[in-house]
């Protein structure tokens, strides 16, 4: 775990990511927290595709890591937020696995939920990492990037 | 002027294309930013010429950071070369 400059903290494992011991934790013993916002992504039924077995995550360590914080950092600028956490996992998952967990610490709700929905746009875009589906034949498929998360990501600029 | 030695590294399906997650390279003289980088590796390989055939979708990130195709390459510095990001 990387707990970095200010109340970020950034944490990307191979391992299942508990999201209810990690929520409880985020806000325990902090009673200056009015309001915890979580986003949790999890790995979808693959659809219509029943051959496919597996879903892997690549990233690009290092930088990965610093276009979190950076993220994070600017949510901190834009939203009256205490604390932010972001756990993505990488590897090999199957459905209903946990990718992604955000936690936002706030006084109020709506700066929770800002900030909360503000980091997902922007890790959807910004940050390298990459989905691939492998299919009981072992052949692999990368997924494509969708121009919905482009313009959710958009709609942040003034 | 010294010689400018750079590393490589690619990310998802070009990774699997090239068969490899990086590479050094000592550059000639004449390849001054990421164009000239790309159009070097292109001319070496027909496998490059493949994977940025169409390069408008393929990303780059110099030192961690994005950046666009004019950037100026220097001494030491680590070039990222991937698609667009599926993360989340």
């Amino acid at each position: 775990v990387d707990n970095g400059m200010k109340n970020n903290i950034v944490d990307i494992t191979t391992d299942p990511i508990q999201q209810g011991d990690l929520l409880n934790d985020f806000s325990n013993g902090k009673p200056d927290i009015g309001a915890v916002c979580a986003f949790v992504g999890l790995v979808r039924d693959f659809n219509d595709n029943h051959n496919i077995k597996n879903l892997t995550l690549e990233h690009y360590p290092g930088m990965c890591e610093k276009k979190l914080h950076d993220i994070a950092d600017n949510a901190f600028k834009k939203f009256d937020i205490f604390k932010t956490a972001i756990y993505h996992r990488v590897g090999t998952m199957g459905p209903n696995d946990t990718i992604v967990l955000v936690l936002v610490a706030a006084r109020h709700r709506k700066a929770s939920f800002h900030a909360c929905e503000y980091i997902m746009d922007y890790l959807k875009t910004d940050a390298p990492f990459w989905k691939v589906e492998q299919d009981i034949n072992g052949q692999e498929k990368w997924i494509e990037a969708r121009t919905s998360d482009n313009i959710a990501r958009a709609e942040w600029k003034e | 002027m010294t010689d400018i030695t750079i590393k490589i590294v690619y990310f998802a399906w070009l990774r699997t294309m090239l068969q490899k997650s990086q590479e050094n390279y000592t550059l000639p003289k004449n390849i001054k930013n990421i164009d000239d980088l790309i159009d070097f590796l292109c001319e070496k390989d027909e496998k490059y010429a493949k994977i940025f055939a169409n390069k408008q979708v393929i990303r780059v990130a110099v030192n961690h950071e994005y950046c666009d195709r004019t950037q100026i390459i220097k001494d030491s510095d680590e070039v990222a070369f991937f698609p667009p990001v599926t993360g989340g």
